[in-house]
């Protein structure tokens, strides 16, 4: 079966307020939906590993040429919302079932509720060759 | 004191034996599996520890219907309901042999209703006596998901109302058909990702072939299993050398045959021969009779091309597959020349659209025709294309090959 990645950006789909300023019972069930969408997919056997990033104000970025002490800075990073908030990592019989997964992560809620249309990145994991040639 | 290495072979061996005898007397699939990878467990400790029992399948009979007997108290406990209570001997039990009752729960197993992962989890459980943990560390998954992903088959066995019994004569092969397809999943699922650091997988290639080698025993004249194993063995052989020093991909033309295992390949050979000669040529059959003829041959060029083309031509009026077509063409390159091969590849641009391998056919003739600009560009849309990483370095090494020996384009 083919693992597949969704990646969420910070790219907060329709919704244009930031999380930090909706209601909390808004965030709350936000929180709520990713809890049950995991539960969800480890039940029906798919789900291989859902992680959530640390914010950009902690990222770093490393560069090295192997040789020398590496460079450790604090940026420069892309726009905020192209930065990488999380992952699902998903085990499914068809790319057509990782399509759907991440149309349901896509309909996240935000405030009062209202489906986010998240845009999910779809990823193929790269795995064993198919044939021996 | 026995082997942990023995003790573990004759578990794997009494385990579908042990649960279909346990499934006969208490009518119960999901809680009777349960119920035998717990006897399984307790057996790995006690005769490691203590030596074999004088009869270890009787030992597991009854220490899985003891725990039967605890889950049947805890149900009626809970629910109240008496009707399970019924822990009664079905007529007939035990009459059937241990081959029928492997079998059977393979049957099970291997429904129809079941998904090709679910199928492929179940059986290794069930049937090959394996743990959760080490069937999901086989698929890279953890073991909580595995677990659910057990469970739901069971479930869906449970629910299906599917009895404890061999298939009828009119429904055999189409199940038959289906318990072969997930076993080739199986072998397939090892052996193609014995490639690099994942060479423990092979372990389900080695599963598979001997859960095959077991049907073949119990059903030494079905031409098609006989095929299946033929096949397995025949592509096993050739695992040693398809794996460079670094990991890396070794494709069949360029592999070193001194390093193909001949025992398998005559074990293979002798196998498929005789299935064929039995009539009513099946699927596995013709694709082993194909390795059969690559594993014979002592180089690519004194390879029987023609024999090849011939078996192609063969699989693909029974399957109609593209990929067959594809296999063919290159066994048409091969005995009328690349351009041959080529025009057969225009048919398949439909069915096999954004497929890697297409292009990568189609580069490796162009290369055949002299054409090696063509053939570049081909190579870097198959690496463009491909979901595996071994395959993707391959044709990113054969495009700069042939850049490299071209410095002009």
């Amino acid at each position: 079966m083919p693992k597949f990645m969704l990646l969420q950006n910070y790219d907060g789909g329709d919704c244009l307020v930031p999380m930090n300023e909706w209601a909390p019972k808004d965030v709350t069930a936000h929180i709520d939906f990713q809890h049950t969408l995991n539960k969800q997919l480890e039940a029906s056997g798919e789900l291989v590993d859902a992680q959530g990033l640390a914010w950009p104000e902690a990222a770093k970025i490393v560069r090295s040429d192997g040789v020398g002490a590496p460079a450790v800075t604090d940026g420069p990073f892309l726009e905020g919302k192209e930065f990488l908030a999380g992952y699902r990592m998903v085990d499914v019989e068809s790319e057509a079932r990782a399509l759907e997964i991440a149309a349901m992560s896509s309909a996240s809620p935000g405030p009062d509720g209202v489906p986010m249309r998240l845009s999910i990145e779809v990823r193929q994991v790269m795995g064993a060759p198919t044939t021996d040639g | 004191m026995a082997t942990d290495a023995g003790v573990e072979g004759l578990l794997r061996e009494l385990a579908p034996q042990v649960l279909g005898a346990t499934i006969r007397r208490f009518g119960d699939f999901g809680a009777g599996e349960d119920a035998v990878q717990e006897a399984l467990l307790a057996a790995a400790v006690h005769w490691t520890r203590d030596g074999l029992p004088p009869s270890p399948r009787a030992w597991l009979i009854q220490t899985a219907s003891h725990r039967m007997t605890d889950h049947i108290r805890s149900e009626l406990a809970r629910r109240q309901r008496e009707e399970v209570a019924a822990m009664r001997e079905l007529p007939g039990a035990d009459v059937a042999s241990d081959a029928d009752d492997t079998l059977t729960v393979l049957f099970m197993c291997c429904h129809p209703a079941l998904t090709g992962a679910s199928a492929t989890a179940l059986t290794l459980r069930a049937v090959g006596g394996l743990t959760t943990a080490e069937i999901a560390n086989a698929f890279l998954v953890p073991e909580a998901t595995m677990a659910q992903r057990i469970s739901r088959a069971k479930h869906r066995i449970k629910t299906s109302g599917l009895p404890f019994a061999m298939p009828t004569t009119t429904e055999w092969a189409p199940r038959l058909r289906a318990v072969l397809h997930v076993l080739y999943l199986i072998f397939n699922e090892g052996y193609v990702s014995s490639v690099g650091s994942e060479l423990h997988r092979a372990e389900l290639s080695d599963e598979a072939i001997r859960l095959t080698a077991m049907v073949h025993r119990m059903l030494p004249d079905d031409s098609e299993v006989a095929g299946l194993l033929a096949l397995m063995l025949l592509t096993d052989a050739r695992r040693p050398a398809r794996t460079g020093a670094h990991g890396e991909l070794v494709p069949l033309p360029v592999q070193d045959r001194s390093l193909w295992n001949s025992r398998l390949i005559a074990e293979g050979t002798a196998l498929v021969e005789d299935a064929i000669a039995k009539g009513a040529v099946g699927e596995y059959q013709l694709q082993a009779a194909i390795a059969s003829v690559h594993d014979n041959a002592p180089t690519v060029d004194d390879t029987d091309w023609p024999k090849i083309l011939a078996l192609y031509g063969f699989l693909e009026q029974l399957t109609g597959n593209p990929m067959v077509s594809l296999n063919s063409a290159i066994a048409e390159a091969m005995v009328h020349g690349p351009h041959a091969g080529l025009a057969l590849l225009d048919a398949l641009d439909e069915p096999l659209a954004g497929h890697f391998r297409l292009d990568a056919v189609r580069a490796h003739l162009f290369e055949m025709a002299g054409d090696p600009a063509s053939a570049i560009t081909h190579y870097r849309a198959a690496a463009a294309r491909t979901t595996s990483i071994p395959e993707q370095q391959y044709l990113t090494t054969q495009a700069a090959r042939l850049r490299a020996a071209q410095p002009s384009s």
